[in-house]
């Protein structure tokens, strides 16, 4: 029993790291359909920028901060200098722009700071809290409340606010936007700079446990691609739930049958949400007249 | 209100506009007819800012519009219902009508959504169901409702008529004629040249991207040319 706790404990912070990526995805995906494979790269830069900051001498907040500032005016240069000069080519043209562009922060990632594993200390300790017979690390609770933070921050944006719906509204129609005064090429700016900083955020949040280096990106965007399949692409709630879900599962995958298959784990995932239920749990089902 | 002066618009190396002059008065209903094909919609589209304009000038209300961007035209009273409705399918139907509405953030948007209400019932019967799930005519009510609530003092039609039943097309009809007690100025493109000119004080009729006649509703109406070529009797 104990450790069923532990792993459902080790789950659901993974789980929130991919929910914290999904929700990333959900807001560029809401405004242009663009699924944003560069979305990893976010998270992998919140974390090193926070690392080489901090270790210029910022103190630790200011570093993070510092971190998700750049990353979000990194995400804002991804929009103005590779998707918008390519708009009105197909989605899957965008999508294949954003691998692109996963490669190339990769690369120049690995010049600007190095490719050696960092950290840099918990926010609250490393002495674990004994829960039921299990532990969790501080940590993992400051990540699991970060992704909680972020879902309720997006489902009011997009529920509540004029400026998420007008969100909406784009990705829907972008011509009809534009004829009701939404100024279009902002809304895809704004939705750059609020993914990348969700991203810098998760990475800033979990490097103290899971530890970062300029590769760690493109297992976070498969990981998270996959649970916001899950969960159904551009549903906050989908994010989250489909976050948490897949990290549960990895863990009872690693725990009760090997570790070496926890990564199949969200692949069977993806593939079983493709056949089954394309729409994942929450994504909207079409009906429309034409 | 609204000056077009030698407004000339290409698709690529292909132009479609050569050359298109017409005014609309405050306070008129002017409807521009013609054949599919004529350059009617790309004209509203130059108007709106959503199509590049090579040459030629648009002057509404003392503003030339040129350099003026698609999404700040609203803001100058100038909106627009576009060709297909083109309403936010995904989002409810209330959710449409507040985006247009999209500027505002005063209590006079809660007034205008009565007023929309009242004017379409059964867009408030349907006004937490996606707006996809609506029929052709309830469609097109929710586009001229959602450009309404825009607060414009010109608006834009383009075929508000097309694809729906003839019943509903009088409705529509009747609607942008109820329009002037608004104090809405409207410019209406339409195929149904019938149906237009007998609605409007003016009308042009359009023909390759070229104006070939004008005259006031009833005159077009008359004329044995345009009841050769467009009314079909």
């Amino acid at each position: 029993m104990p450790e069923l706790m532990q792993f459902l404990l080790s789950g659901a912070t993974v789980g929130a790291v991919y929910a914290l990526v999904a929700l990333g995805f959900t807001i560029i995906y809401n405004a242009s359909d663009i699924v944003n494979f560069a979305q990893g790269e976010f998270v992998m830069l919140g974390g090193m920028i926070t690392v080489f900051a901090h270790m210029a001498g910022l103190p630790l907040p200011l570093a993070a901060l510092l971190a998700i500032v750049v990353t979000a005016a990194i995400g804002v240069a991804l929009n103005k200098l590779a998707i918008e000069p390519a708009r009105g080519a197909p989605v899957v043209s965008l999508i294949i722009i954003t691998i692109g562009a996963s490669i190339f922060i990769r690369g120049a990632a690995q010049l600007v700071f190095d490719k050696q594993l960092h950290r840099f200390p918990a926010f609250s300790g490393d002495d674990p809290i004994a829960v039921l017979g299990a532990t969790i690390l501080p940590q993992s609770l400051w990540v699991i409340a970060g992704a909680l933070a972020v879902f309720i921050g997006l489902w009011l944006f997009f529920t509540k606010t004029l400026t998420g719906l007008a969100v909406l509204a784009t990705s829907n129609n972008r011509l009809a936007a534009q004829l009701v005064g939404i100024n279009t090429s902002w809304v895809m700016t704004l939705s750059f700079a609020l993914s990348a900083g969700i991203g810098a955020l998760a990475g800033v949040l979990v490097t103290p446990i899971t530890l970062t280096r300029y590769d760690v990106g493109i297992a976070l965007a498969l990981k998270g691609f996959a649970a916001a399949m899950l969960g159904g692409m551009g549903s906050p709630h989908g994010a989250l739930v489909g976050g948490i879900l897949l990290g549960l599962l990895e863990a009872l995958t690693a725990g009760y049958i090997s570790s070496q298959y926890k990564d199949a784990a969200a692949f069977i995932v993806i593939l079983a949400v493709l056949f089954a239920m394309p729409q994942g749990i929450f994504g909207a089902k079409r009906t429309e007249r034409v | 209100m609204l000056t077009v002066e030698g407004l000339r618009s290409r698709y690529g190396r292909i132009e479609v506009l050569h050359g298109i002059d017409f005014t609309v008065n405050s306070g008129e209903i002017v409807s521009i007819v013609g054949a599919n094909g004529a350059g009617k919609t790309t004209l509203l589209r130059c108007l709106s800012g959503v199509q590049p304009i090579t040459h030629g000038d648009i002057t509404f209300r003392g503003e030339v519009l040129t350099a003026v961007p698609a999404h700040r035209r609203i803001r100058l009273g100038l909106a627009q219902s576009p060709e297909g409705r083109q309403i936010f399918t995904k989002l409810s139907v209330e959710e449409n009508l507040r985006l247009g509405a999209f500027l505002y953030s005063d209590e006079r948007v809660d007034k205008d959504l009565a007023d929309a209400f009242a004017m379409f019932p059964v867009l408030k019967e349907k006004r937490n169901l996606s707006a996809g799930g609506l029929s052709g005519g309830q469609q097109q009510m929710l586009a001229i409702a959602r450009a309404l609530m825009g607060r414009p003092s010109c608006l834009l039609l383009d075929e508000p008529s097309m694809g729906l039943a003839p019943i509903l097309v009088a409705q529509i009809f009747d609607v942008v004629k109820g329009l002037k007690a608004l104090d809405v100025t409207v410019l209406l493109v339409e195929q149904n040249a019938f149906g237009a000119l007998s609605i409007s004080d003016r009308g042009y009729v359009m023909e390759t991207g070229r104006i070939v006649m004008t005259g006031t509703g009833g005159e077009l109406i008359a004329d044995p040319r345009i009841r050769e070529a467009y009314l079909g009797v």
